[in-house]
């Protein structure tokens, strides 16, 4: 496989890594707690865009349903993981991780449960279930849709969070939670908007991913791992770190796994570990992450 | 800020105020308690325990002891590791090694168990102590996650992801293989209780103590004089040792088998929640929880179909809202109290 396929390969995964991280990332800032079931959330996409889509061909109209169904379950899901961590309120961060935890490990099982254990293929709509010349090579067009609609993705969060007043207030409830609070603001409804966005956000990627990487068990964790990684290096709660970061380590692996299949699993957290070390605020910190 | 993740004083010692010491009655109880359980764990083998039940208590042992070595950590010096099941997992494939290349003695093979993984827990421990709060267990995190990926991908040595199994029963005295599964199970009770007794002695030191001082609040410390880091480093190869032991009593019962899914971040998770929902700082309250883990996911998770960690994730649901301090905390206890 020529490198700039493996490029392209790297862009599609990283930005689909990047939907994933930045609502984990943000969320955390939020309210402290790494959400550990986000990576189920991410699974029940994959699971959805199967359920909706099929595994052989599917049509635009069963794909855009998936869509439209991830966006309302994971709104759903996350405003659900909302309601339960209330009465934790004022509990060790540990206890939200255990329940998240817990979720995960149910939603996960509930989805086998439902599904079946074996591994699914999920189809890209017609049209672009084909491939294209690029680099001398046949193309998946699949993958160039996807690296166009995570580009929009990716641009629009950053413009909703950067450049909003309702990405203004939820960056200051990050920043300073109390602040926001003593002018008049429902920080929980911030929250709870906040959370079911990225929720809705991890399932879309989930079914986006569907036609490239399928939906198998182990998806959810290994998506929870990345992003972890992602978040780390690119820096707590700074979209652009999460960005570049996502790219990062979706390029590195896909190269990796070519060209030095020994050492990609060990690349990804070697650096996370040298980040930590070395650069603990991250590659591209914030204002509000720095303080942490 | 806060600390995300991170607990600085255990749910345990949340309220110090209002309680009083227990009266002695029942200050006895749970010596008496833990007494009696041991008695019965050592007399399993004599009370007809079938083969099957010996060689799931002898795994729950290994996890107990697991644990244990965790909360040595977690909760004495605030460490939140996800490294540990890693460590045991190291201490496994040190052992099956040795069984495989040079002797069947198992004495030996426990000690290869310990040297590997305090070994690997001081090469990796100096990078994981620096660290404080998020940035601990994220460390901790990806380092368990490498040793993980070294042996599915160090096939000439660990097998990859087939695993490695030693395949012939351990010797205590060279020559004659002990082929009872209960003689096999009491060794590794006496292995347990010694190694549960060194952390206990551990944590009642003076040394336990100052590490419990570390955890609450390091800058005093340090302005007291304690060199913290040499402190935290320390209990953490202490502990990586322990973990070592833990791993080879996982695979001490036939057929020796590890694979390195015992080292994922998923065994390491749910490990960790088994230190948190036993109760930070509380040896028995984590045995006891290690031990619900591997029983629901291994023994009921069989009979129901291979639903084990649906009914595991139920729990820990189930546990954070009705256990907010662990099982320790069920019923009143003096509070900063440790084992």
């Amino acid at each position: 496989m020529p490198v700039g396929s493996l490029l392209l390969n790297g862009i599609a995964s990283g930005l689909l890594l990047f939907m994933m991280a930045v609502g984990l990332t943000i969320v955390f800032g939020l309210l402290d707690v790494l959400n550990l079931a986000h990576g189920a959330f991410f699974l029940s996409g994959a699971y959805l865009g199967y359920r909706f889509a099929g595994e052989a061909t599917a049509s635009w109209g069963s794909f855009t349903l998936a869509l439209l169904a991830a966006i309302v379950v994971g709104a759903l899901m996350g405003g659900a993981l909302m309601l339960l961590t209330r009465p934790l309120v004022g509990r060790g961060h540990l206890d939200q991780a255990l329940l998240t935890l817990g979720l995960s490990l149910v939603v996960t099982e509930l989805l086998l449960e439902i599904f079946g254990r074996n591994d699914h293929a999920v189809a890209a709509p017609t049209g672009l279930d084909g491939s294209v010349e690029i680099f001398g090579g046949a193309y998946p067009v699949y993958r160039l849709a996807v690296i166009a609609v995570g580009a929009v993705v990716a641009i629009v969060v950053w413009y909703a969070l950067e450049r909003t007043s309702a990405g203004a207030l939820i960056r200051a409830t990050v920043a300073d939670r109390e602040m926001v609070e003593a002018i008049g603001i429902d920080v929980r409804k911030v929250t709870t908007v906040t959370f079911m966005l990225a929720s809705a956000l991890a399932l879309v990627a989930g079914v986006l991913s569907g036609p490239i990487k399928g939906a198998t068990a182990g998806l959810g964790n290994e998506i929870l791992l990345l992003a972890l990684a992602v978040i780390v290096i690119g820096g707590m709660g700074s979209v652009i770190g999460t960005l570049i970061g996502s790219l990062l380590i979706g390029i590195v692996q896909n190269l990796g796994a070519v060209l030095l299949p020994q050492f990609s699993s060990f690349l990804l957290f070697g650096a996370m570990v040298l980040v930590i070390v070395f650069r603990p605020q991250g590659l591209f910190p914030t204002a509000a992450a720095v303080e942490r | 800020m806060t600390n995300p993740l991170t607990v600085t004083n255990p749910p345990t010692a949340a309220e110090t105020p209002k309680m009083t010491a227990p009266p002695k009655a029942k200050k006895l109880l749970k010596p008496l308690i833990v007494a009696l359980v041991l008695v019965a764990l050592g007399l399993a083998p004599l009370l007809g325990a079938s083969v099957y039940t010996m060689v799931v208590l002898t795994t729950v042992l290994g996890y107990a002891l697991l644990a244990i070595s965790m909360d040595l950590v977690a909760g004495n010096a605030g460490l939140l590791t996800l490294c540990h099941a890693a460590y045991a997992g190291v201490g496994a494939y040190a052992s099956l090694l040795v069984a495989r290349q040079f002797t069947q003695n198992g004495l030996v093979q426990l000690v290869a168990a310990i040297v590997v993984a305090a070994g690997v827990a001081a090469l990796t421990g100096w990078i994981a102590v620096r660290a404080t709060k998020t940035y601990f267990l994220m460390l901790s995190l990806a380092i368990g996650e490498l040793l993980h990926i070294l042996a599915v991908q160090w096939k000439e040595v660990t097998g990859g992801d087939n695993g490695l199994s030693a395949g012939s029963s351990i010797e205590l005295v060279p020559g004659s293989p002990v082929v009872f599964t209960g003689i096999v199970y009491w060794v590794a009770f006496a292995v347990f209780l010694v190694f549960a007794g060194i952390v206990l002695l551990v944590v009642r030191s003076p040394f336990g103590s100052a590490l419990r001082g570390i955890r609450d609040n390091e800058a005093r410390m340090r302005g007291l004089g304690y060199p913290t880091p040499l402190y935290k480093y320390s209990v953490w190869i202490l502990s990586g040792g322990v973990a070592g032991a833990a791993g080879w009593i996982m695979t001490v019962q036939l057929p020796r088998f590890i694979a390195p899914s015992q080292l994922s971040f998923h065994m390491a998770g749910l490990m960790l929640l088994a230190v948190v929902i036993g109760g930070l700082g509380s040896m028995w309250g984590a045995c006891i929880a290690a031990a619900a883990i591997v029983i629901v996911q291994d023994v009921i998770g069989q009979d129901l179909g291979g639903r084990g960690p649906l009914l595991l994730g139920l729990l820990f649901v189930i546990a954070v809202y009705l256990l907010p301090r662990g099982l320790a905390g069920i019923r009143l206890r003096r509070s900063k109290e440790v084992v």
